[in-house]
């Protein structure tokens, strides 16, 4: 046993520890649970827990559907919500086939095999979310349209609002979790909020946006609201996007740093943009994963569906943020196109992946594009040698069917799975009639 | 290393937590019988005898106590608000009181008060350092006395820097004290954990721990400055 494993033991008994549940991610970034008593911990963390895999999605297997949840000791938690008298804890776990091999379906295990690679160049790879998300009155959508709970603006302070109150509540159970907030403030769309979080390296960071997910929809459950990821919601007001700034550290230096250079980018920084934007038609099906997702490019606001990058252009998918003078370890790239529907595991191994064959391949980084993207025709951003993000989740499959990157960064196993539930996922939209078509179609023909 | 007699057996839960976070040593006696059987060898440092539902059944402990049949030095009765009025005429049966339902640091200031007999308690190793209380052997942490969970790694951290207020460590310095070897990730993840500490510790005992700039980071403020 290890110290970290002991330790977690010990926290389990002086605090009266009544339940643990074990945390793990579909392949779709769903969050799932099995909940153990503290007697079974310690075989937990020696044995493994065996469970059967195949209802859980991305998790069957042809020949074998038991796998084993080990939990990850570095990760346990009380939570801060349980009731006093009756203590919870919670831990994430590697799923694990019956041989103790990663299971090849569980995307913890498939950043954490990304993360390795990195690794072994040298590399350690940090992520930044900024997580946007609507307060509704439900979430069931046979209520009708979803219904804000209120009509403010960006960085609007509101009193005496439900949702500031909701969002005061939520960061204090993020903190206590372990899980530093930057900053949180009311976003552009009614009732829109986003908390961003301080960045840290990329599993904890994944780990961290799957309990921040909870989190924000548990605090407004219990305030007899509905919070939503969704990536667009509502029509003619902006969408929730999850814009994530990504940063490489070689030891103690922020190899994205250059003072000299005129962008502050170092060459190592331009490969990895490069290679983020060559790659990005291949990995636009996971960073954004639901039909619902390219409506949020077709806003042209804060979802930039152009390939392309800048220091001050709303419209480019990557920015590089200008830094304050006297700060290298803050050099970072920002993508813009990732949303909050998301498996943060996945995409950030996508991310990785892609950055680093640029960095390898000795990629050159296209000119910045200075231009406002929105506003030029499908013929002059051509002409500008900017390509379009795919429009919808069909043409992003496309993409990837095709792509090797997306193949060896997720493996056989989940790539194939991912391609064939996304493309039942697409056909079932397409036989479904819409309220648009309804809406124009019934009355006219 | 004599422990204090609790009374009863189990005794609630939340004193047996209080008496663990202060790393008291106790045992716990169901009746008078058990209470001599397990005493030690030059008596009972002290008791902590709940009045329960039946306060009688307490009064008569302590009364076993006064009488002799136990050796013990000293009684704290823990008792309810509503009961108060029971304590008339029965003054003798005990040394101190404390409310029950207790605060947990008052219970701490009357058991420190009450039992510290010079040289015969063995404390458990514990580091105070304004609202914050860790138990070097049970591994708890309290803030204002109330229980702040850690994971591992932000224990060893907050416990390293909270013995040494005042001093300033570098990075690397957090980074070989602490976790000991070379860490993956470097001074990052000392950052990292700093940034999570302060998180639990919550915006009004964030700044325990303070950035120097350029330097590194400092606990507190020295008790020589």
């Amino acid at each position: 046993m290890s110290r970290e494993q002991e330790y977690v033991l010990r926290t389990v008994e002086e605090r009266g520890v009544r339940l643990i549940r074990l945390w793990f991610t579909d392949v779709l970034g769903k969050l799932k649970s099995v909940a153990i008593s503290p007697a079974e911990l310690e075989a937990a963390f020696t044995e493994g827990v065996q469970f059967d895999g195949t209802a859980i999605d991305g998790f069957s297997r042809v020949h074998e559907s038991d796998v084993l949840a080990r939990p990850d000791a570095t990760t346990f938690e009380l939570l801060p919500w349980a009731q006093s008298d009756e203590p919870s804890g919670r831990i994430f776990c590697n799923i694990e086939s019956l041989d103790g091999s990663p299971f090849d379906g569980d995307p913890r295990q498939i950043l954490r095999r990304n993360l390795d690679r990195a690794r072994n160049a040298g590399y350690s790879f940090f992520a930044a979310p900024e997580a946007e998300f609507f307060y509704f009155a439900s979430g069931n959508s046979a209520d009708g349209p979803p219904q804000p709970l209120d009509r403010a603006g960006y960085f609007d302070l509101t009193t005496g609002d439900v949702s500031s109150d909701l969002r005061k509540r939520t960061i204090h159970m993020i903190e206590a979790m372990g899980i530093p907030v930057e900053y949180s403030f009311h976003e552009d769309s009614p009732s829109q909020h986003e908390i961003d979080l301080r960045y840290t390296e990329a599993l904890d960071m994944a780990d961290n946006v799957m309990t921040m997910r909870l989190v924000v929809k548990k605090i407004a459950m219990e305030r007899g609201v509905y919070a939503t990821f969704m990536p667009k919601p509502l029509n003619g007001v902006q969408g929730s996007g999850m814009h994530t700034h990504l940063s490489l550290f070689e030891g103690e230096t922020n190899v994205f740093h250059d003072p000299d250079d005129e962008y502050g980018m170092s060459t190592t920084a331009k490969q990895f943009t490069a290679g983020i934007l060559r790659h990005a038609r291949e990995i636009t099906a996971v960073t954004n994963q639901l039909v619902n997702s390219y409506k949020r490019f077709a806003e042209k606001s804060e979802a930039p569906p152009y390939v392309s990058w800048a220091r001050n252009n709303r419209s480019a998918l990557v920015r590089v943020p200008v830094r304050k003078q006297g700060k290298p370890e803050s050099a970072r790239i920002e993508y813009r196109a990732l949303d909050g529907a998301c498996n943060p595991y996945l995409a950030y191994s996508l991310l990785l992946a892609a950055g680093l064959r640029g960095i390898d391949e000795g990629y050159e980084l296209p000119a910045e594009t200075n231009v406002n993207l929105f506003e030029l025709t499908d013929q002059e951003r051509r002409e500008l040698g900017v390509e379009p993000l795919p429009r919808s989740l069909d043409e992003a499959l496309d993409e990837m069917e095709e792509s090797k990157l997306a193949r060896d960064t997720l493996g056989d196993h989940v790539f194939e799975w991912f391609l064939r539930n996304k493309r039942a996922e697409w056909a079932e939209f397409c036989a479904h009639v819409t309220p648009f078509e309804l809406d124009r179609y019934l009355s006219s023909w | 290393m004599d422990p204090l007699l609790v009374h009863p057996d189990p005794a609630p839960p939340e004193l047996v937590q209080a008496l663990d976070m202060g790393g008291w040593a106790w045992k716990g006696a169901p009746d008078i019988d058990a209470a001599r059987r397990d005493e030690p060898a030059d008596g009972w440092v002290g008791a902590i005898i709940v009045a329960g539902s039946d306060p009688e059944e307490a009064f008569r402990f302590c009364r076993a106590i006064r009488s002799g049949d136990v050796n013990v030095d000293s009684v704290l009765l823990l008792i309810g608000g509503g009961q108060l009025a029971s304590l008339d005429f029965r003054e003798d049966l005990f040394d101190d009181f404390c409310l029950h339902p207790f605060h947990p640091v008052e219970l701490e200031a009357r058991l420190k008060h009450q039992f510290r007999r010079s040289g015969q308690i063995a404390r458990a190793e514990v580091i105070e350092y304004g609202p914050l209380a860790m138990n070097l052997e049970t591994y708890q942490a309290l803030i204002e006395g109330k229980p702040l969970d850690l994971t591992y790694m932000e224990y060893e951290l907050l416990k390293f820097l909270a013995s040494h207020p005042g001093k300033v460590f570098t990075r690397e310095t957090l980074l070989s004290r602490v976790w000991g070897y070379d860490y993956y990730g470097g001074a990052r993840t000392v950052d990292v954990h700093v940034r999570r500490l302060r998180a639990k510790l919550g915006e009004e005992h964030a700044n325990l721990i303070q950035t120097v700039r350029s330097v590194g980071y400092s606990f507190g403020a020295s008790r020589w400055a």
